[in-house]
């Protein structure tokens, strides 16, 4: 458990954050801190506060987790407003640098935004430091007043004193609340008093969002800055063997053209410069060990490899003898292709190499490896790698990983000045690290009543954890498995096996990761199993989640708001799916119409989320409305392909993404819950595009077993 | 040195004169609210308005747009302030943000054209705008609640 610590005595000047008032922190002890923030001085633990409280009344909130859309720069001042009592016209949020007083302490005091995760790890920290704040508020006001705590009372950034009326504001008592020690215990408000946790609030970032003044990383500009651009091998794991910079060396603007770990850097005064100077460089490549391998290689070694059993990752009673044995089997193969997180705005990196520190500004989900990519590569210790957090244009997973940041630091070091480094949507769309593509075989019995009795999914794909360098518990990604192995229908006998095959294709996570495909596969799988047993889709699922109650929830909500069985105007069908993730769970009806030229049109989304205690539901809207849109562009268009070892796409003229014209009206239902705090970010992506697919098959009785849908499969004539 | 006029103000910059209008704007002018997305006119984050129009800056060679009027996310109002900033605000659209400056360009510029857009006008207009995030069904709202205010007359 981390401690809430009062720093406002402990030297803030140096930090830059001084200012004086009452100003708190978290302070996770050694014991529990990973190694890589453990090596850091407990000064630095201290030096960065949560919150402080001027004595001019403004309250500040100092926000950890990087702001990347999902509104979290709201939603962690609202949790502290709210405990604190602060009056929310004087609430005001500031992005936090690397500092493990933000690190979660649920996971080591890692600094990192993903997994849908912030909120749910971190929601009863952040009410205890407000709550801690506002005891400490009302104990300097009842020391100045010379009564009783329990006379006082706090609302709006003021407390007052009940019986007498009097009152001082939260600037006037700042002061005098930062001699007090924290309170052990801080009692939390029970929900009822809630006046921000669960109510609309509107996002504090919006006004500068609205004005172009929001600042991302590629907005940076330091002094003496440089700008510059990487040229890649353009076959993944491939190297320079030797390069000419005579003629970008020649153009205008073009400084420096140097050798880095990911390439060949040219470095100018300005982007344009850069490109071309790029354009301009003679590489020739040593292409390494993947320059013939294509998608078709790849599907061949998948199917070959699912022929054979692999590793288990759950297994109930007896799958393979209950489907040798049954009278009625299904067998299909589900296909998904990689995918870029294609974020709009491309990965780019500033830093600036000193003689004995580095600072970075960087839009990162992960400020701890950030520090870390610093440090590896100046062999300064991480107190010395200073992280500036920029707003993130998109995150998705992608700006978890290091390779962007790793190419400013190299290139600053090399040319000894700032360099801020941008990549092209060309780099950023041909150098990800995509979702993965897998090959997934699936066998189900019923019986004679139409009763799912067994079900096997055997799936062969890449491996996050593995391609990270973790090492695979009895052969099995968690990740890979997430959306398969944890199905939530009654089935009495189930096996799920993974086969993981490195194929050499840079993979990582990417918005809802392993469910984002799981659900596509087991999803459209039911309701395969429930056109065998000529049932409702709907209804069958309903049958199987007697014990899976929330589940059935969301199911039964969505399909309630939907109109689940009522009538559709001609040419309209509708097709559903479930799924957990991240803690959530989310049901989709989706209602599509297809031209005569096979094109899916989806009108209509009715989303139903579970997501248990929520911070800001208008922010959950939004989020559900953003997965449904991320899932959409997904199943309609996206597809990374592979052929000599290159991605094959490009920009968005050819991974198309969903625009507004395709857009459909999207309604979301939260579903009042008093479960603790599920993620928002990533559960309305995976229930997409199996309620898209299923609608599909109602059209058409076409299942769509592969991703994305190709039109020219269901045209008519 | 090419002369371009930006927000009202003349300026002079000392660039290549295939330097695209977005990098100009961004790293000579230091205006960074218009966004880099895509280099090819795609994704709509560069849009800025010529004599009132929107543009793609990111494939508009500056000498092309020399002497013209080009108007940016910073110059649409002071602070927030036009009515297509205000619904934005009111319907709170940005997530990430990224796409939004160019978002609210196309948006102004519709409005402009036609002050009382249909839901086939907006797509027609904001299709080249691609959102990430995907705020698209708040930025129609947006768009229909700025229309109305301009109607009343009210917010300017």
């Amino acid at each position: 458990m981390s401690q809430i610590i009062n720093l406002s005595r402990r030297g803030f000047l140096k930090a830059g954050i001084a200012g004086g008032g009452l100003v708190l922190g978290l302070y996770l002890p050694a014991s529990r801190r990973l190694a890589v923030a453990a090596t850091e001085s407990v000064e630095q633990f201290s030096l960065t506060p949560l919150v402080r409280i001027g004595a001019d009344g403004r309250v500040t909130i100092i926000v950890g987790q990087s702001e990347m859309g999902q509104g979290i720069a709201t939603s962690v001042p609202m949790i502290i407003a709210d405990e604190l009592e602060a009056d929310w016209s004087k609430v005001r949020f500031q992005q936090a640098p690397a500092d493990p007083a933000f690190g979660d302490p649920e996971r080591g005091g890692a600094q990192s935004t993903g997994g849908s995760r912030s909120i749910r790890s971190m929601l009863t920290y952040w009410r205890r430091v407000g709550a801690a704040g506002r005891e400490m508020l009302i104990t300097a006001a009842a020391k100045e007043w010379g009564v009783p705590v329990e006379e006082c009372r706090a609302e709006q950034s003021v407390v007052i004193h009940q019986p007498s009326g009097r009152k001082l504001t939260y600037g006037q008592l700042a002061e005098k609340a930062a001699l007090l020690p924290v309170p052990k215990e801080p009692k939390l408000k029970s929900p009822e008093e809630f006046r921000f946790i669960g109510k609309d609030v509107a996002r504090l970032d919006t006004p500068d969002k609205v004005s172009g003044r929001a600042a991302y990383g590629i907005d940076v500009k330091v002094p003496g800055m440089l700008i510059a651009t990487v040229q890649r091998c353009p076959v993944f794991g491939g190297k320079v063997a030797s390069f000419d910079a005579t003629k970008a060396k020649a153009v205008k603007g073009v400084r420096h053209v140097v050798q880095i770990s990911s390439g060949v850097v040219v470095v100018a005064d300005s982007y344009w410069a850069a490109k071309k100077g790029r354009e301009a460089l003679r590489i020739t490549w040593d292409e390494g060990p993947n320059g013939q391998q294509s998608s078709a290689a790849i599907t061949q070694l998948y199917a070959e490899t699912a022929k054979q059993p692999g590793p288990v990752a759950r297994k109930e009673a007896d799958a393979e003898s209950t489907l040798a044995a049954a009278a009625k089997k299904v067998e299909a193969v589900y296909e998904v292709p990689f995918l870029a997180h294609a974020t709009m705005e491309p990965m780019n990196c500033t830093s600036h190499v000193r003689k004995n520190d580095c600072e970075i500004w960087v839009g990162t989900q992960n400020q701890t490896g950030t520090r870390a990519t610093g440090a590896r590569i100046t062999g300064f210790p991480p107190e010395a790698v200073k992280v500036n957090t920029m707003m993130l244009g998109g995150g998705f997973g992608r700006r978890g990983q290091q390779d962007f940041v790793a190419d400013a630091v190299e290139t600053s070091k090399a040319v000894n000045a700032p360099v801020k480094v941008i990549w092209s949507r060309e780099d950023d769309m041909q150098h990800g690290f995509y979702r993965p593509a897998t090959y997934n075989v699936l066998r189900a019995a019923l019986d004679d009543r139409g009763t799912p009795t067994a079900w096997a999914h055997r799936i062969v794909g890449p491996s996050i954890s593995a391609e990270r360098g973790q090492k695979l518990e009895n052969g099995i990604d968690p990740s890979m498995v997430e959306g398969a192995a944890n199905i939530p229908y009654a089935i009495p006998n189930l096996e799920v096996q993974y086969i993981y095959k490195n194929v050499g294709i840079p993979v990582g996570v990417w918005r809802s990761v392993g469910a984002s495909q799981n659900a596509f596969i087991t999803e459209s799988f039911i309701d395969e199993l429930a056109a065998a047993a000529g049932k409702d889709p709907f209804e069958f699922r309903r049958g199987l989640l007697n014990k899976a109650l929330r589940h059935k929830g969301v199911l039964e909500l969505a399909a309630e708001k939907a109109g689940w069985g009522t009538a559709l105007p001609p040419g309209r069908f509708r097709g559903i799916a479930v799924a957990f993730s991240y803690a959530s769970y989310a049901a989709e009806v989706a209602e599509i119409s297809i031209a005569k030229d096979g094109k899916v049109r989806v009108h209509r989304v009715v989303c139903a989320i579970d997501c248990g205690v929520h911070v800001n539901p208008d922010q959950v809207v939004a989020q559900m409305e953003g997965g449904i849109v991320y899932g959409l562009s997904a199943a309609l268009y996206g597809a990374i392909t592979i052929d000599k070892g290159r991605v094959q796409q490009s920009n968005f003229h050819d991974y198309p993404v969903l625009r507004i014209n395709e857009m459909p009206v999207v309604e979301v239902h939260i579903a009042p819950s008093k479960a603790a705090a599920g993620g928002i970010g990533e559960p309305a992506v995976p229930p997409l595009a199996p309620a898209v697919a299923n609608a599909i098959f109602a059209a058409t009785g076409k299942r769509i077993r592969k991703l994305p849908i190709r039109p020219e499969e269901l045209q008519s004539s | 040195m090419i002369a371009i006029i930006v927000n009202g103000k003349r300026q002079q910059v000392d660039v290549s004169s295939d330097t695209p209008l977005l990098w100009v704007l961004r790293e000579n002018l230091g205006m960074t609210g218009t966004k880099f997305g895509c280099g090819i006119a795609q994704c709509g984050a560069c849009t800025v308005h010529l004599d009132g129009k929107p543009i793609r800056s990111c494939i508009t060679p500056v000498a092309s747009v020399s002497g013209k009027k080009i108007t940016t996310i910073e110059g649409l109002s002071a602070n927030a302030s036009h009515p297509i900033q205000k619904a934005w605000i009111a319907e709170d659209v940005p997530q990430c943000g990224y796409c939004q400056s160019g978002q609210i360009m196309s948006a102004s510029a519709l409005l402009v054209a036609k002050p009382k857009p249909t839901d086939a006008d907006i797509d027609t207009a904001m299709a080249g705008n691609i959102c990430r995030c995907g705020t698209y069904q708040r930025i129609r709202r947006a768009i229909h609640r700025a229309a109305a205010m301009m109607a009343q007359g009210g917010a300017k």
